[in-house]
């Protein structure tokens, strides 16, 4: 346990280096924000029929999304991906570690580094001068910080799954941009989820993209209830599993054929 | 006129200071410090047409600055530079189509297509008329022996048969002039025979002047006709090898080969022992005090000697000595 | 001129077939792309699903105009791949081997890599704009002909000029321009809807100071034959793309200066 701790510490201490990065991101996603929350109020105003989710609670959500945004699964990591193409792979294979434990961390921390370095200030940028709302509870906001943490593990767990498929691919960058559209999609991170038609809200609550963004989100709202935390947080847990046994799997039978090539 | 005229070349460079830490960057942006380093501090020279120049220097003396500005991607400070008649960067693209490159670190192929496929592309660019390129890419395929790498995309080449190719891709608009950056770092044994013994070929045929970098001596002994030595921004010789040789130190040396391991081999007074190893003695001389020729008759008279010769001083020693003068 | 252009087509004959190596990389990716922008407008669809009217504009009038501006995008994002990955050449030195071929800086950068998978947002945009047609009862007169083309070529003249501004920057700062992406990218979200649902101050950034708005929004309001609600002239609307093309040239010129600063200090 302790290894894992000193690479997930490692990494993170190296992704924090990025400041510059981190404050063009932090511009970007106020924009972007602000662009988003433009949109929808303009669609709001021109209505007068009752909404899934009335517009305050959609601005709320948007500024929730910007500044989790670096916490969804839309890239691979690019170290693993040289380390795979320069056939360096072969090193990872003698560490004393679990190779999937070990990648898992990897990506748990490459997700969360330069989230924490967006999400604080955008939320204080969010909350001062653009009237974000806080959470609706106490309750809501312990059970929006413990989904949050699903969240990142999901996110991370498919991030990991994406990084085994490059073991077969070499680039991973046709997988990684297709996950992403479907966690675009359907995470709601482009349209709040309650806003899709409703005959579609049963087959998008059944996929697992909606833990990543819409679950957290809608009870830190009082969207959900959190009555109904235990439920939603079952629904993260159980993909989240699916993700690592799949991963796994995928990664087993990827090193037994790089072990049988010898390469 | 020479073909190459630089004259009193300056270039300097501003390389920005930065404090360490997250509170030096922030520093930076307000206010940065420079230094200045004197990359050509008055350069000149000039090369006629058909020359085999080597350029030599210790990393950071000036060496990639001046190419860069022969070849128009740099444009100095002060001091005039004219090629064929042109300002380099004044008329950029009539300037380089007279010109080829080799870099040796990076390829200017296309990494992901067959050889081939660039060579025709570098046509298209350099406007090469068809039966000029026709002629010129069969020869450079003959001679640099590249046929089985024609259909081979770049990236899978050995770093040997890459060089030869983008030797023969640097040379297919017939350039006036061709300037190798160290173009043998890196290459194995075999492929940098074939590489200087071509340079040589090619420049006896076509007259096209070369201008070499390097850090390989054996490169500058094949090739060159000519030195020259850069340290510090200043050309701090310019000449043969011999002369080279002869202005950094007048010694030479005579190697004999004793029958018998005498204990006290006898030596011209004129001359001295430098070092021993067994029956195999190395004498040390100024030919201007004794000629050879004496100095092996002495030899072999007063000593039985099964074998001899003269030696020069490795080139290396001969450079580091340069070197060293400069410094002093 | 023309050998400029027999050139740019040799370039891309060239980038393609080199792209063609990776074919299931290159169609994965094609998918992924077409996921993401199909989604995009998609989500267009859903909003309107539930509201109806976005203040007072119907599903196809926004159609029209996300149609143009994405067919815009695309085609300057594909064709400008090469300035793209400007910053890396700077920062490794391959700029070089552009400076040493006898042909315009520009043109070999825009030459350098015709991104196929960039052409995917072409798709969601030319499906958009037909439907959008199809339902708006449009006068199709050789004049609004003619201005669909002129303003899809505006926009994607503006879009090349910015990602062409954008990549002069790497001349001067190692640094990361991430936030210029803001400004592309930012710009494709912002403009695909009709540029008077936004506030005054950001609608005017995007009309006057990064005039995206401008060479989409006018002239596809004047194709539509419908009033601007902020009240431009008509005439505007038909000479505003012009400005996209202006926006291009002065680009290149900032471009240049950008390429002597690179020949002074060689960095």
């Amino acid at each position: 346990m302790i290894s894992y701790w000193a690479i997930v510490s490692a990494r993170f201490r190296s992704l924090l280096q990025y400041r510059s990065a981190a404050l063009a991101g932090l511009v970007t996603q106020i924009v972007w924000g602000m662009i988003r929350v433009m949109i929808f109020q303009a669609f709001y105003s021109s209505t007068n029929a009752e909404q899934p989710m009335d517009g305050s609670d959609v601005e709320t959500y948007i500024w929730l999304g910007q500044a989790f945004l670096a916490a969804l699964p839309w890239n691979i990591d690019t170290d693993l991906r040289s380390l795979i193409r320069s056939g360096g792979i072969g090193y990872e294979l003698i560490r004393p570690v679990d190779l999937y434990t070990y990648w898992l961390s990897r990506a748990l921390s490459w997700r969360t580094a330069p989230m924490v370095m967006r999400a604080i200030p955008l939320l204080i940028f969010a909350f001062v001068v653009m009237g974000m709302s806080p959470p609706v509870s106490w309750a809501a906001a312990a059970a929006f910080f413990v989904s949050m943490c699903a969240a990142i593990l999901l996110s991370s767990a498919i991030t990991t799954f994406l990084n085994v498929t490059m073991l077969w691919t070499i680039t991973g960058d046709g997988v990684t941009q297709m996950t992403f559209g479907l966690v675009l999609i359907f995470s709601g991170m482009l349209v709040p989820l309650p806003l899709y038609p409703d005959w579609s809200q049963p087959i998008i609550n059944a996929m697992p993209f909606r833990g990543l963004v819409d679950t957290p989100y809608r009870l830190y709202l009082g969207h959900i209830p959190v009555s109904e935390f235990a439920g939603v947080l079952a629904h993260q847990l159980v993909w989240i599993l699916a993700f690592i046994v799949a991963g796994r799997l995928a990664m087993a039978r990827a090193l037994r054929r790089v072990v049988v090539q010898g390469g | 006129m020479s073909q190459i005229i630089i004259e009193d070349l300056i270039k300097r460079f501003r390389v920005s200071e930065r404090d360490a830490g997250m509170w030096g960057a922030i520093r930076g942006i307000v206010k940065r410090r420079y230094h200045t380093i004197d990359a050509l501090d008055g350069v000149s020279f000039s090369i006629e047409s058909g020359e085999l120049v080597g350029y030599i220097g210790p990393n950071g003396a000036g060496k990639s600055t001046t190419v860069k500005v022969m070849s128009g991607i740099l444009v100095p400070d002060a001091g005039r530079c004219e090629i064929l008649g042109r300002v380099p960067w004044r008329n950029r693209t009539e300037h380089v189509s007279r010109i080829g490159v080799v870099f040796g670190q990076r390829t200017q192929l296309w990494w992901d297509l067959p050889v081939i496929e660039s060579f025709d592309l570098l046509r298209d660019i350099y406007r090469i008329p068809r039966a000029e390129y026709a002629t010129n890419r069969d020869e450079f395929i003959a001679v640099l022996n590249i046929e089985g790498c024609l259909d081979v995309p770049v990236r899978q080449l050995s770093l040997g048969q890459r060089m030869r190719c983008d030797l023969a891709a640097a040379l297919l608009h017939s350039p006036d002039i061709l300037f190798l950056d160290e173009p043998t770092i890196g290459m194995d044994a075999v492929s940098k025979l074939a590489f200087r013994e071509f340079i040589k070929q090619f420049n006896q045929e076509r007259g096209t002047t070369v201008i070499l970098t390097t850090h390989d001596m054996d490169d500058i002994e094949v090739i060159c006709d000519r030195v020259m030595i850069i340290n510090d921004g200043k050309i701090v010789s310019d000449g043969t090898l011999d002369e080279l040789r002869r202005r950094v130190s007048l010694e030479r040396r005579l190697v004999v080969e004793l029958v018998d391991n005498v204990i006290e081999p006898t030596i011209h007074p004129l001359a001295n022992l430098a070092n021993r190893d067994g029956r195999r003695i190395h004498i040390q001389f100024d030919p201007h005090q004794i000629s050879a020729a004496d100095l092996i008759a002495h030899a072999t008279s007063q000593n039985q000697v099964q074998d001899l010769f003269v030696e020069n001083p490795p080139i290396e020693e001969t450079i580091a000595r340069i070197y060293k003068d400069q410094a002093t | 001129m023309l050998d400029s252009l027999f050139i740019y087509r040799r370039f891309l004959a060239v980038s393609l077939r080199a792209q063609m190596q990776y074919k299931a990389s290159f169609l994965m990716q094609l998918g992924g792309r077409l996921i993401i922008t199909a989604g995009e407008f998609m989500a267009i669809l859903v909003l309107f699903d539930r509201f109806d009217s976005l203040i007072g504009w119907n599903v196809y009038q926004v159609a029209f105009i996300y149609g143009i501006v994405n067919i815009s995008f695309a085609v300057a994002d594909a064709m400008t791949t090469g300035f793209d990955l400007f910053g890396d050449m700077v920062k490794t030195g391959d700029f070089d081997r552009i400076l040493i071929r006898p042909r315009s800086t520009a043109l070999q950068l825009a030459g350098q890599e015709l991104t196929l998978r960039r052409i995917s947002r072409l798709t969601p945009g030319l499906v958009a704009l037909t439907w959008a047609a199809m339902n708006l009862d449009l006068n199709w007169t050789f004049a609004n002909a003619s201005l669909l083309m002129v303003s899809v070529a505006g926009g994607a003249s503006l879009f090349a000029g910015l990602i062409v501004l954008q990549a002069t920057l790497a001349f001067w700062t190692t640094e990361t321009l991430e936030m210029m992406n803001t400004l592309t990218y930012g710009g494709v979200e912002t403009t695909q809807y009709p540029i008077n649902i936004y506030r005054p101050w950001f609608r005017n950034f995007f009309t006057f100071g990064i005039p995206l708005a401008t060479v989409s929004y006018f002239p596809a309001l004047a194709i539509m034959g419908t009033p601007d609600p902020l009240g431009t002239p008509l005439w505007f609307q038909y000479i505003a793309p012009a400005i996209g093309i202006a926006f291009l040239i002065g680009s290149l010129q900032v471009w240049r200066i950008g390429v002597r600063h690179y020949l002074s200090t060689g960095s």
